[in-house]
């Protein structure tokens, strides 16, 4: 074996030019660009949140309760450790705005802060008014800063007068942006700033009232942040007290964005498997016009390895090329487009070259054209020297040499690997890979059926040649139904279950969840209160249906004794403090499934009650003990009964709920659920708020619309993503179609010199391409709906329905493709003259 | 005297070649009677496949005039030929040009359909047997000879029996014997159905078993032999 004149060879072979090889620098480019693209935007966005960690957190670090403001040992334990302490208070309320025509109101997130607010950072208005002078009083009363939406649904102007709770306030200015806004989190309203101080006179934050304190912390240079997370942990964990510091100061939003991106980068890897396939739909016609070529070589005494290698080195030599264009506009898009983008996003993004974006997408892309080009390439060794003498079509299609498949099933579980390392979730990579294998091999099987049943049906289509010739040509040898079937098939599978998953989401929320929701959800309401809140419901008509539980917040801090990350991992339940109720029988939306519930009026060992399904995700058991710390206090329970608890009616429902004696002496406030006749909503909301201010009421329609514009984001980015893949498997059905212009333009000839017209011939090639996007979307449609079922299913946790709309979407969408790509090339076939191919073919 | 049935009156031919306008041929004229063999001989590049090409329609006279059957083909568009070719002209190629993707039978087949003929397949496979390949249908065009591919493509040729059989160098691509059979198939066949034949060859030999042998240099006829008269251009 002589590498030098392997080389020598590959680069006398490529002086031809890159003829031929355009769909594969192409489909590889889009690839990689795509999944470069994404990785230098999450690189940038986790740089910029990691930059502006402690501006996004409020402070160098930050301690949150729920339900409570720090004890005195907690307060002098953060005194001493920082130079600044900033008090926060973040809850939600009503905001009340009287006019001539009635009342007014919204629910607000409201955020009370303390004289040394924002410790980092800036706080932006609307004419860049100062925000202290906004929040100042004015005639007696103090300032409030709102979120323009809140003052565009309440038709405010500054200076006008509104009321949270008890309290007057004035409208001091218009929020632009808060530095710590993405640090908060997802809110179910818009977002209001007061000082804490002036809140005192509300009537809010009484005890058991649902509100979070943060305490933002400046701390002096060079404090160690792991040491002292540590030490946090040790003195407060198990009081409730949870640390972050500025290193990850939005931590949901990072997780986000590192999820968002593990599945926008998987998105991206299956427009590369599209890519793939058009790529070794290229190298196969390459080396079937590079027969003769190959068979001299070998008569001429080159040996097996070095055709191989000749060839190897010439596709590597383009995948390069293509890689090296992908990675260019992958990476210097974004850049760009940096201004675009940072506009368009709420988070702090940094657009640069990131190496890692950079590695991975050249990884995933070399091992991709790879994987699919060293199938076609193991087979070079079928082309003997008789080829120069005898047509090779029928040669035996031999399987490639054990060594190759060794390899090719190396370079699979490197790529998995590989984005299973980039992604940092094996689980979603095995379920991609896994569903993207299976819809290769079932549409490289749903075209063989397509050429079967195209066979069995030809001689049913005598007297009509236009459709037997489409189907003879769909059968026959020298066609790309395989290829063709196999990038349209798996391009349509990503829109065939981008769209069901999508529209699933949607219709969760926006279609199934409101005929059964309830009206409104009150919050905050004092056991004090319940009486009078439940009679003024009660008067009136329109009401059909009130349910109350009281509502206790906790964190779950031990299990069976160990710390409860340890028993159950980073299971929901366990993340952030969760609801907690009380009641002497079970309510209705909840049954027993397993265990005794407790006797009325039991005052004996605490006993929990568990949801059922998050017990056996949890791995619980009857019997195991739980702590629950609320509001500092740790409350230690056995569970007795597991419950099947139903959140999808959008009803009251608490995965922990204990027995009345062991939370009596907690404070607490009362959660409502009021199903109620629309019309009737602002009248009942006004008594509600008259008597009762300092009550939120939450519209569960509002609430929905929130958490659907989230979805639709959401949905967007991953839109974005599939388009990719879709143009890519688009791409490869343009060169899968160029590439079969050639055997068009000489059936047309050959027909048109047996007296065929041009329509008719147009007919068959219509209806050949037709055929091939019906069955490509078809089985498309099915992988794409086994997918987003296994996905709905297995990870998202959701009902699944097949979204019929989209579905016949999919099968036009194949359809239309297959036959616009095919047609382009046709037409061009139809109207070169007969003898001009006929001659050259001789 | 028989019958003209095709007419070519000062025909030129000319083509858009890489370095400019190739003038292909030269003021032809030619008139060929029902039922007649014509050779048309010449060097490489003499314009004889050209004016075949002419004669069954696929290519488009730049001036002059030619008739078939009375009919002015540059009055004719692009599927009114094709339909002509169907009801009149059978047309063999030096290269066979079968469709790779049917089988013989679905070549052979092929113009009985498109003109909608119910027993398209029987009369396919009937003269398939003609030609002496009744087993061969279910191959594809790759899996025969090539003297085989010309029988399917004479068999295609003669199965609407053509009042016009065009061969371009039927037996270019073919050895020696095959040719010869090949030959004497289409003899037989121009005889069996009474069909006019126009015959492209470099073979002396082979253009004398035709009535007229018509000579073309650099795109003029140069010399047009009849069995009884010699007509010099």
């Amino acid at each position: 074996m002589n590498l030098s004149l392997s080389f020598r060879l590959a680069r006398r072979e490529l002086r031809g030019g890159l003829k031929g090889f355009r769909i594969f620098i192409i489909c590889l480019a889009l690839g990689v660009a795509a999944i470069a693209a994404i990785a230098t935007v999450k690189s940038g966005l986790e740089n910029g949140l990691r930059a502006e960690g402690a501006t996004l957190l409020g402070g160098d670090a930050e301690a949150e309760l729920t339900y409570r403001f720090a004890s005195d040992i907690e307060r002098q334990w953060l005194e001493a450790i920082s130079i600044n302490v900033s008090e926060i208070v973040n809850f939600r309320s009503m905001l009340v705005v009287v006019t001539d025509q009635g009342e007014e109101r919204a629910l607000t997130e409201v955020k009370a802060v303390d004289s040394l607010y924002p410790l980092k950072g800036a706080v932006r208005l609307v004419d860049d008014l100062d925000f202290r002078a906004s929040l100042a009083p004015k005639e007696g009363r103090p300032g409030i800063i709102l979120e323009q939406v809140l003052v565009d649904r309440l038709g405010l102007v500054l200076g006008d007068q509104l009321q949270l709770g008890a309290q007057s306030f004035h409208l001091g200015g218009v929020l632009v942006s808060l530095p710590d806004a993405a640090g908060d989190g997802f809110g179910l309203g818009a977002r209001s700033l007061v000082y804490a101080k002036d809140l005192e006179a509300s009537g809010l934050l009484a005890p058991g009232t649902f509100f979070s304190s943060k305490y933002r912390l400046e701390l002096p240079d060079g404090t160690g942040l792991d040491a002292l997370a540590q030490d946090a942990a040790q003195r407060f964990e198990n009081a409730g007290l949870r640390w972050r510091d500025g290193r990850n100061g939005a931590p949901g939003i990072s997780a986000f964005v590192e999820r968002l991106g593990a599945f926008l980068i998987l998105v991206g890897l299956s427009g590369l498997a599209v890519g793939g396939v058009g790529v070794a739909s290229a190298v196969n016609s390459f080396l079937t016009l590079k027969t003769s070529v190959i068979a001299t070589l070998r008569s001429l005494g080159a040996s097996n390895a070095t055709v191989f290698q000749v060839y190897f080195i010439q596709i590597t030599a383009l995948a390069v090329l293509g890689i090296g264009l992908g990675l260019v506009l992958g990476v210097g898009l974004p850049i760009a487009f940096a201004p675009l983008i940072e506009r368009a996003l709420p988070f702090p993004v940094n657009l640069s070259i990131y190496p890692t974006a950079i590695v991975q997408a050249a990884l995933y892309g070399i091992l991709t054209a790879y994987l699919f080009t060293l199938w076609p390439l193991a087979r070079l060794r079928d082309i003997r020297p008789v080829a120069l003498y005898r047509d090779q079509v029928q040669a035996h299609q031999n399987w490639p040499a054990p060594r190759f498949l060794l390899a090719l099933l190396l370079l699979f579980v490197a790529l998995v690997g590989a984005a299973s390392f980039f992604t940092g979730s094996v689980r979603l990579v095995l379920w991609a890979a896994g569903g993207i294998f299976g819809t290769l091999i079932a549409l490289y099987f749903s075209a063989y059926c397509v050429k079967g049943l195209a066979k069995m049906f030809v001689r049913t289509a005598k007297g009509r040649p236009a459709l037997r010739w489409a189907l003879a040509s769909l059968y026959g040898p020298r066609e790309a139904t395989g290829s063709i079937v196999l990038a349209l098939g798996l391009g349509l599978t990503v829109l065939a279950s981008i769209g069901q998953i999508d529209g699933n989401l949607r219709g969760a929320i926006t279609t199934s969840l409101p005929k059964v929701a309830p009206s409104y959800f009150f919050v905050d309401i004092q056991k004090s209160q319940m009486q009078e809140f439940e009679a003024i419901l009660s008067k009136n008509d329109e009401v059909s249906r009130i349910e109350s539980a009281p509502m206790l917040r906790g964190v779950i801090t031990k299990i069976n004794g160990l710390p409860a990350k340890e028993v159950a991992g980073d299971h929901w339940v366990l993340q952030g403090d969760r609801g907690v109720t009380y009641s002497e029988a079970p309510v209705e939306s909840s049954k027993v499934v397993a265990g005794e519930w407790w006797p009325e009026g039991y005052t004996g060992e605490n006993q929990i009650s568990f949801g059922d399904e998050e017990a056996a995700e949890m791995g619980l058991s009857l019997g195991d003990t739980m702590t629950i710390n609320i509001m500092g206090r740790d409350i230690e329970g056995r569970i007795t009964s597991f419950r099947d608890v139903n959140f999808s009616t959008a009803g009251i429902g608490f995965v922990v709920s204990m027995n009345p004696a062991a939370l009596r002496g907690a404070p607490h406030s009362f959660i409502a659920t009021v199903y109620m006749e629309e019309t009737a909503e602002p009248r009942i909301l006004r008594e509600i708020s008259r008597a009762m201010p300092n009550i939120t009421a939450v519209r569960v329609k509002d609430a929905i619309t929130r958490v659907s514009e989230l979805l639709r984001s959401i949905a967007s980015a991953i839109t974005y993503g599939a388009i990719v893949t879709l143009c890519t498997g688009f791409i490869v059905l343009i060169g899968a179609a160029a590439s079969g212009e050639h055997h068009r333009r000489f059936e047309a000839a050959v027909l048109k010199s047996l007296g065929a017209t041009r329509t008719r011939i147009l007919q068959s090639f219509a209806l050949r391409a037709a055929i091939m996007g019906i069955g490509a979307g078809a089985i498309a449609l099915l992988c794409g709906i086994a997918a987003a079922w296994a996905l709905c299913y297995f990870l998202l946790d959701t009902e699944y329905a097949v979204i019929w709309s989209n579905a016949g979407l999919v099968i036009f969408a194949g359809l239309f493709a297959n036959v616009l790509a095919n047609l382009f090339f046709a037409l061009r076939a139809l109207y070169v003259k007969p003898a001009q191919i006929l001659r050259n073919y001789e | 005297m028989s019958e003209t049935i095709i007419s070519l009156n000062d025909v030129q031919l000319s083509l858009q070649g890489n370095a400019g306008l190739v003038h292909i041929l030269k003021d032809i004229s030619l008139d060929i009677q029902r039922a007649q063999s014509v050779s048309l001989t010449g060097p490489s590049g003499s314009g004889k496949s050209s004016l075949l090409m002419l004669l069954g329609g696929l290519e488009a006279v730049s001036s002059g005039k030619l008739e078939v059957l009375g009919r002015d083909f540059s009055s004719m568009d692009e599927d009114a030929l094709a339909i002509f070719r169907l009801a009149h002209m059978g047309v063999v190629f030096q290269s066979f040009h079968l469709i790779p993707t049917m089988t013989a039978l679905e070549n052979v087949a092929t113009p009985l359909e498109l003109a909608g003929r119910n027993d398209a397949f029987e009369a396919a496979r009937a003269e398939l047997n003609d030609v002496g390949l009744g087993d061969r249908g279910e191959h594809y065009p790759a899996q025969l000879s090539g003297g085989e591919q010309q029988r399917v493509a004479l068999a295609r040729a003669a199965v609407m029996r053509p009042g016009i059989l065009l061969a371009d160098e039927p037996t270019g691509n073919l050895d020696g014997p095959t040719g010869a059979a090949i030959m004497d198939l289409i003899f037989k066949l121009k005889e069996k159905h009474g069909s006019t034949l126009i015959l492209v060859t470099h073979d002396p030999i082979l253009a004398q078993r035709c009535e007229r042998v018509v000579h073309l240099t650099d795109g003029r006829l140069v010399s047009d032999h009849r069995q009884e008269t010699e007509v010099s251009a």
